[in-house]
């Protein structure tokens, strides 16, 4: 422990070292240099060789760099350098609690008034908001959808039709165990988090109604322990004879390895994994939203929203660096974004136009279905127990068998019950 | 007045100077962080402003039960860990160091080295391996039970709340034995041979050699690597990381006190950190390994007897 404080505060002085080296040299320069701070550094050839010449083509004089850290570093190292005054000009801003947290400590602009920001659902800037939805701090960029991806040629095979409600989902899982070629779903739960972001969360939203749901839940009319929210721990319970032999100590990647090497017939997924799958899976795959219970049934799916960009409040170029945020907001950015990195998909509300197939699939669910974020991410995980975590751990146990749904729900509720008082 | 009479030393002025540098360096890097984390752990943070709440935080750990359940989890699995390696790593790193001290052994040099790499191994590289061998999916363990006709006994021991905990300490033994077997064999080879020769001639070979003269003599050895073992495991954290995560599944079954200040202090996913919630268990850490120290200091350790030879 004491160990860990003291690297803290070394890696805190050789930050402090480097960005003070970093914006001398940015002195020098002529035009108005503007830089991004992220944690994104996969993106690295992305915004050098796509994003940032389109808009410098656009806009002369302005000159961005994109600069990201390490992400498990990104949120201390940020910290610091706001504290020492020499942070980046434009933030990436983390969803939720992290970005709120900087906006009332002063260290992200309102952007309320942005030009651009029209362009954007309320459900979009739900996750860059005050709690009353007054003022906004990040303009979103990309959100990511869960669904379920499924090995094409495994279901030719069998004869499968792409199920659409929750019987034919189950019988399709029946089937495929039946044969005994594929394993029927690929999900493990050593990790946690995939029983309850690929599990819960996926299948979530249809049983408690996407965002309706989730704000009677954040008001208080709605518990853990109703109906609804239980219903999606039943189902994953039923889920348990179709994963992989030992699913119980399968981590995140082995679960992605067993479908991509065609191995497991439906992935439980998010659209991140896209862009990995089209490059390792040999087979036609495909994707469809969470089974509803009766066909024609409203459907709903978690569009996540997960990455923004913010103005730092103390940057001294706020004019450049909101040029930069509107164009970000814009229709142009989006496209080119969404192409670059299928599985991130535009929070625009103009419809982007995207090449991958498996993408333009997954973003197709949001013309028919509802969309809706995460249920624990906006101001239910800001106390102890913490409800993101505690969701983690009680959908593993569900779909362990450890469990039984009734009592995950009945624990999640005590624990949230313990420091969290509606509004009234 | 007698002390006036009696002609005055000169004041040493060279022990302070050695003394120094250790003092000075041990002072930085150990002492003050320690105070830092005891005095972080009276204060809470109010609306961005550090406040003095005396011994609140600790109210916090041990009454309210969204702390309490986990640190007496972290507790029990922490000590159910101590107790593994002190059955299981101690006692064979004996019986290994006995048969290394053998002069009859060929090869023990070898045997040596190879039971003492993996102590020098990262934890991220013996989690990851172990998590591999043991993986449902593509593990040798599986198959190599497979080939002995042994495969109706193998479960996904890391992924089972009830074999979680002792599969990791397992792990971990294996990867430090090769300390206590190192520290015997030296305190075995360091016995003189006359005092063995002595016993020979008194007809005591063998087995009966070992229990009635060598373990004797060694017993100050064995102690110190009991208070050695109960140190590391108490401050134990890397192994539980880097092969359960940091919410060190399943249902916290392998949480121990290392995760859990983990957890509190810098924060996990959508949890914030809490520096002074994590100084609080950090504190109960320290205290803990305190007292443990304490009672073999002064209650094992004074009963020891000495060989001087």
């Amino acid at each position: 422990m004491t160990t860990k404080r003291l690297t803290g505060k070394l890696l805190t002085a050789l930050l402090l070292g480097t960005s003070i080296l970093g914006s001398a040299g940015a002195a020098f320069a002529e035009d108005v240099t503007l830089n991004i701070e992220s944690w994104r550094g996969d993106d690295l050839a992305i915004w050098k060789d796509k994003l940032i010449p389109a808009f410098e083509a656009k806009n002369p004089g302005i000159k961005v760099v994109f600069a990201p850290s390490a992400p498990t570093e990104y949120d201390a190292a940020l910290g610091a350098k706001l504290a020492a005054g020499s942070a980046g000009d434009l933030i990436t801003c983390r969803p939720f609690d992290k970005s709120l947290e900087l906006f009332k400590k002063g260290n992200l602009a309102d952007l309320s008034a942005l030009p651009g920001m029209e362009n954007f659902s309320p459900v979009a800037k739900s996750a860059w908001q005050t709690d009353d939805g007054k003022a906004s701090f990040c303009v979103p960029m990309a959100s990511v959808i869960h669904g379920f991806i499924y090995n094409k040629d495994a279901f030719d095979k069998l004869g499968i039709k792409v199920p659409e409600t929750r019987d034919e989902f189950f019988a399709a899982l029946d089937k495929i165990k039946a044969d005994g070629t594929y394993i029927p779903m690929a999900m493990g739960t050593k990790d946690l988090w995939e029983a309850a972001t690929m599990g819960y969360q996926n299948i979530g939203p249809n049983y408690w109604k996407g965002e309706d749901g989730r704000a009677a839940l954040i008001k208080g009319e709605q518990k853990l322990t109703d109906k609804d929210w239980v219903a999606p721990y039943e189902e994953l319970a039923k889920w348990k004879p179709y994963l992989g032999d030992g699913f119980e100590a399968q981590t995140y990647p082995d679960s992605q390895n067993l479908f991509t090497l065609g191995r497991a017939a439906i992935y439980p997924a998010g659209s991140w994994e896209i862009g990995l799958f089209n490059t390792q899976a040999q087979f036609k795959m495909g994707a469809f939203p969470p089974p509803v219970e009766k066909a024609g049934d409203t459907c709903y799916i978690s569009d996540h929203t997960d990455i923004g960009m913010g103005l730092n409040a103390a940057s001294k170029n706020a004019d450049a660096a909101k040029t930069f945020l509107s164009w970000v907001a814009s229709p142009d950015f989006a496209t080119i974004y969404a192409n670059a990195l299928p599985g991130f998909f535009s929070l625009n509300s103009s419809p982007v136009k995207m090449e991958d197939p498996l993408a333009q699939e997954f973003v197709s669910w949001r013309g028919k279905c509802k969309s809706t974020i995460r249920s624990t991410y906006q101001i239910l995980s800001r106390g102890t127990p913490n409800l993101e975590n505690e969701t983690w751990v009680e959908s593993a146990n569900v779909i362990n068998g450890t469990d039984t749904p009734e009592a995950a729900a009945k624990k999640l509720q005590t624990g949230l019950d313990s420091w969290y008082k509606p509004a009234k | 007045m007698a002390a006036d009479i009696r002609p005055k030393r000169p004041f040493r002025w060279h022990i302070g100077v050695f003394l120094a540098p250790a003092v000075l360096v041990y002072t930085a890097i150990m002492i003050l962080p320690l105070a830092g984390t005891l005095q972080l752990s009276l204060f809470r943070n109010v609306e961005q402003h550090q406040v003095f709440v005396g011994l609140a935080n600790f109210r916090t750990l041990f009454g309210d039960p969204n702390w309490s359940v986990g640190f007496w989890n972290a507790l029990r699995n922490n000590t159910w860990f101590f107790i593994i390696h002190m059955l299981v790593q101690n006692p064979i790193g004996v019986m290994l160091a006995a048969l290394l001290s053998s002069p009859r052994l060929r090869f023990a040099a070898f045997y040596r080295t190879a039971i003492f790499v993996p102590t020098i191994l990262s934890f991220v590289i013996v989690g990851f391996a172990w998590k591999l061998i043991l993986s449902p999916l593509w593990g040798v363990a599986p198959h190599l039970m497979d080939l002995v006709g042994l495969k109706s006994l193998f479960t996904p021991w890391l992924g089972k709340e009830q074999y979680a905990l002792t599969a990791l300490s397992l792990i971990s033994v294996w990867q430090f034995v090769g300390i206590p077997m190192m520290l015997i064999y030296a305190a075995l080879l360091s016995i003189p041979e006359e005092v063995i020769e002595a016993a020979e001639c008194d007809g005591i070979t063998g087995l009966a050699q070992f229990w009635k003269i060598k373990l004797p003599l060694i017993l100050p050895s064995i102690g110190i690597i009991s208070i050695l073992t109960f140190v590391g495991n108490f401050n134990a954290f890397d192994l539980i990381y880097t092969a359960q995560g940091a919410l060190a599944g399943p249902n916290y079954s392998t949480d121990i006190l290392g995760t859990f200040l983990y957890r509190a202090f810098f924060g996990f996913q959508l949890q914030t950190g809490d520096p002074n919630m994590g100084a609080a268990i950090a504190t109960m850490m320290f205290l803990i390994i305190l007292g443990g120290v304490c009672v073999y200091l002064f209650l094992v350790q004074t009963r020891l007897r000495r060989y001087q030879f």
